[in-house]
């Protein structure tokens, strides 16, 4: 299973000289320093971040003036921010009731086993990160995966290693 | 923007689409991009060009036609003719037979190849014929990130009328007239909830518009927000004048980012124009809108959680009363309702509320817009007259079961809602009468399942689903769900016993009546309404260690009956 996440080498003082974080700066001025921007907030740190490191989380608290512990309650209440590094790539798989009526748990299993991966982790080289999510709107083309910001509709469980390993070769290259 | 150049820049823009004699729309809803629209779109203005067409050929990306499982899609007007499973490749075919020789090029025509008819003209096709376009009139005929486009068609009239000349009571009369009922799900009438907002004083009212789309299997809104954008902005515009608020809130889900782009920039073109902002059409009345993006929490579509989620907080929802009408967004009277039913308050401004009752049922006026997927063959988005029958929108509109299957369920209100099983496929797509078979009308989502699939692992789905979405605040809901789904489980892998199917029925109603919010009160649904209907699947899986549809995963060893094991 994934392991369980190591949060104390993180807390500490954020560097406030680091770009990143000067942009983010920036952007919270823009919104007023209001408490209310706490989610707009994280989702442009995990934009830039690709996850919330704590340092950053306690860095947008203190910022919007809110306790670090609210910030990070609403961190770990929706499942779109995440406290853990995604794969380079990502490939997420729907599990909407469209897509598990068209066989995406069949899917998953394909990828887990094939890429040695499970579902909220990464592959040992970080290479793949494999999500799923609730309902991605694609049901149309159910089962629907996404390889990073790409939709691929109507997805076989014969083909999904392949049309997978072509995505991160083409990615590399 | 005062009247006069309101009037004036329908007429330009009306101008601008006449000067050509054709226009290609292709079609740009997120399904049909994510299957190469972008190239295709880019291939054939590139190519209208190359022969000299372009000064009597428009081509424009447009919202969602509907027809998605054909897709990708290229309408072509004034003809009205759709073509399915267009390539970059054989897009010129379009272009080189259709627009050059008038010879349209029926091979590609919409349907073809399959069992319903292509038509020349797409709306006399089977699966256009029985829809009723109200809420989706635009979309897919408009380019949804051009406000010109927009204002061709008549758009931003109707706010016009309501500010200029209507008053506040005059609104919400026409609106209470129409009929017109909450589409997110729960079917509140929309006239009577303005009307507590306007009634509430208050120095601050805000209006919120819930697009947290949240059932799995819907995708309603989406298309809406991401096909005609300025409509929804329109109706949140009419409603804050006519409640009295003059700040507004769009929440959108994370998960929708190409909504979210479209109406960034419709917000944008709004404003510019002064049709967003203070002093709309030299009057008093001000309303401006802000985005705020979701962050995958289902829980937040229920109004209470919706609302703390709008204050940057964890999406709990609270106690009501009181209502958000009287104490709703930082305290304030505040008005919430679904995109769908923003959607659908310009024509009805325009129109008039008697003509808006005049469709669907007595009781529940107008038309409700679908999102038909799963085993079905024509999967995609449509809009009926609320009153139609399952049978019809299934197997006329729907054209049938995929692969020749036989249907089994179908599956509405996501896991708030429940099945409709083969002998009740005449129900009428109707609050009341949904209700009475055991289901709800939901926000729209309509999954199909044939034989294939398995009703007491249907559940387990669903409540999986609504015990990791349980925001965990009252008991009844954070616990309950998940002893139904350990008892699910127990069942669908074989080790379930009659035990369990007691204490299911027993723990069900309980979770029901106990729970705080609609998450928990409904949750168990998807549960009894499989219950009710297909008994005999979960008994084949308690008695016989069997899963009549091939699905589940049983254990080896048959459990001895009666014996209480560990819930999984």
């Amino acid at each position: 299973m994934i392991p369980a996440l190591n949060h104390a080498h993180q807390i500490g003082e954020p560097n406030r000289n680091s770009p990143r974080i000067k942009r983010l700066a920036t952007f919270l001025r823009g919104l007023g320093h209001k408490p209310d921007a706490l989610i707009q907030a994280l989702h442009v740190a995990q934009g830039m971040y690709g996850y919330l490191p704590l340092d950053i989380i306690r860095f947008i608290a203190s910022e919007l003036k809110v306790p670090p512990s609210r910030a990070y309650g609403v961190v770990t209440f929706y499942h779109f921010f995440s406290l853990r590094p995604k794969g380079e790539h990502n490939c997420l798989v729907c599990t909407g009731t469209a897509c598990y009526v068209k066989g995406a748990q069949g899917l998953i299993d394909r990828i887990e086993a094939d890429f040695d991966v499970h579902a909220g982790g990464t592959t040992a080289d970080n290479t793949l990160g494999l999500q799923t999510a609730r309902c991605i709107g694609a049901c149309g083309l159910a089962p629907a995966v996404t390889f990073d910001e790409e939709i691929l509709g109507k997805v076989k469980a014969d083909d999904v290693t392949r049309i997978l390993r072509d995505k991160l070769a083409k990615a590399a290259s | 923007m005062s009247l006069q150049e309101l009037k004036a820049l329908e007429e330009r823009a009306k101008a601008r689409k006449t000067a050509k004699k054709r226009r290609l729309c292709v079609c740009s809803g997120a399904s049909c991009l994510s299957i190469n629209a972008g190239e295709i779109l880019a291939g054939l203005k590139r190519l209208v060009v190359d022969k000299n067409l372009d000064a009597d050929v428009e081509v424009l990306p447009s919202g969602c036609m509907g027809a998605c499982n054909q897709g990708p899609l290229v309408l072509v007007q004034p003809e009205n003719t759709i073509y399915q499973n267009v390539t970059p490749e054989n897009a010129t075919v379009i272009v080189d037979e259709h627009v050059a020789k008038n010879e349209p090029v029926s091979a590609m025509l919409l349907f073809a190849g399959t069992s319903q008819q292509p038509m020349l003209d797409s709306r006399q096709s089977d699966f256009f014929k029985k829809q009723v376009k109200v809420v989706l009139e635009n979309c897919g005929l408009i380019n949804p990130e051009d406000i010109e486009d927009y204002i061709s068609v008549g758009g931003y009239q109707a706010l016009r009328k309501a500010v200029c000349t209507m008053s506040r009571e005059d609104v919400i009369a026409e609106m209470k007239q129409s009929g017109l009922r909450g589409r997110g799900g729960a079917g509140y009438p929309t006239g009577l909830k303005w009307e507590s907002v306007y009634k509430y004083v208050g120095d601050v009212k805000y209006v919120i518009c819930n697009g947290d789309e949240g059932d799995p299997g819907a995708f309603m809104d989406r298309s809406v927000l991401e096909g005609d954008p300025h409509r929804v902005l329109e109706g949140m515009a009419i409603a804050a004048y006519a409640v009295g608020a003059s700040k507004g809130y769009l929440y959108v889900r994370g998960e929708y980012p190409l909504a979210i782009k479209r109406l960034e920039i419709a917000i944008k073109q709004a404003k510019k124009l002064g049709l967003l902002g203070a002093n709309l059409f030299e009057s008093d009345v001000g309303f401006d809108v802000e985005i705020r993006i979701g962050a995958g929490a289902f829980v937040c579509g229920e109004e209470t959680a919706l609302i703390a989620s709008v204050e940057g907080k964890r999406g709990l929802p609270s106690p009501r009363p009181p209502y958000p009408a009287e104490r709703g967004l930082w305290g304030k009277p505040t008005l919430i309702n679904n995109v769908e039913t923003y959607a659908n308050v310009p024509p009805i401004v325009d129109r008039g509320g008697e003509w808006y009752s005049e469709m669907g049922m007595p009781k529940a006026a107008g038309t409700k817009v679908f999102a038909l997927s799963g085993k079905i063959n024509n999967t995609g988005l449509i809009e009926v007259p609320i009153g139609i029958t399952l049978r019809e929108v299934l197997f006329d509109i729907g054209g049938g079961i995929q692969g020749g299957g036989k249907f089994k369920a179908a599956q509405t209100g996501g896991p708030s809602g429940g099945c409709i099983p083969e002998q009740h496929l005449d129900t009428k797509m109707d609050y009341a009468a949904l209700q009475a078979v055991g289901t709800i009308m939901g926000s729209g989502g309509l999954i199909v399942m044939d034989e294939h699939s398995c009703m007491p692992d249907v559940a387990r789905f669903f409540t999986e689903f609504c015990m990791e979405e349980s925001c965990g605040k009252c008991i009844p809901c954070r616990v309950g769900t998940k002893q139904m789904h350990g008892m699910l489980t127990k069942i669908c892998t074989g080790r379930g016993t009659m035990r369990d199917l007691e204490l299911l029925e027993e723990l069900a109603p309980m979770v029901k009546d106990a729970s705080l919010c609609g998450l928990g009160q409904s949750a168990p649904n998807p549960l009894l309404s499989t219950l009710r209907y297909f008994r005999d699947e979960y008994l084949a899986h308690i008695r016989d260690k069997r899963c009549p549809a091939g699905v589940c995963k049983m254990a080896n060893a048959p459990a001895a009956e009666g014996v209480r094991q560990d819930s999984a």
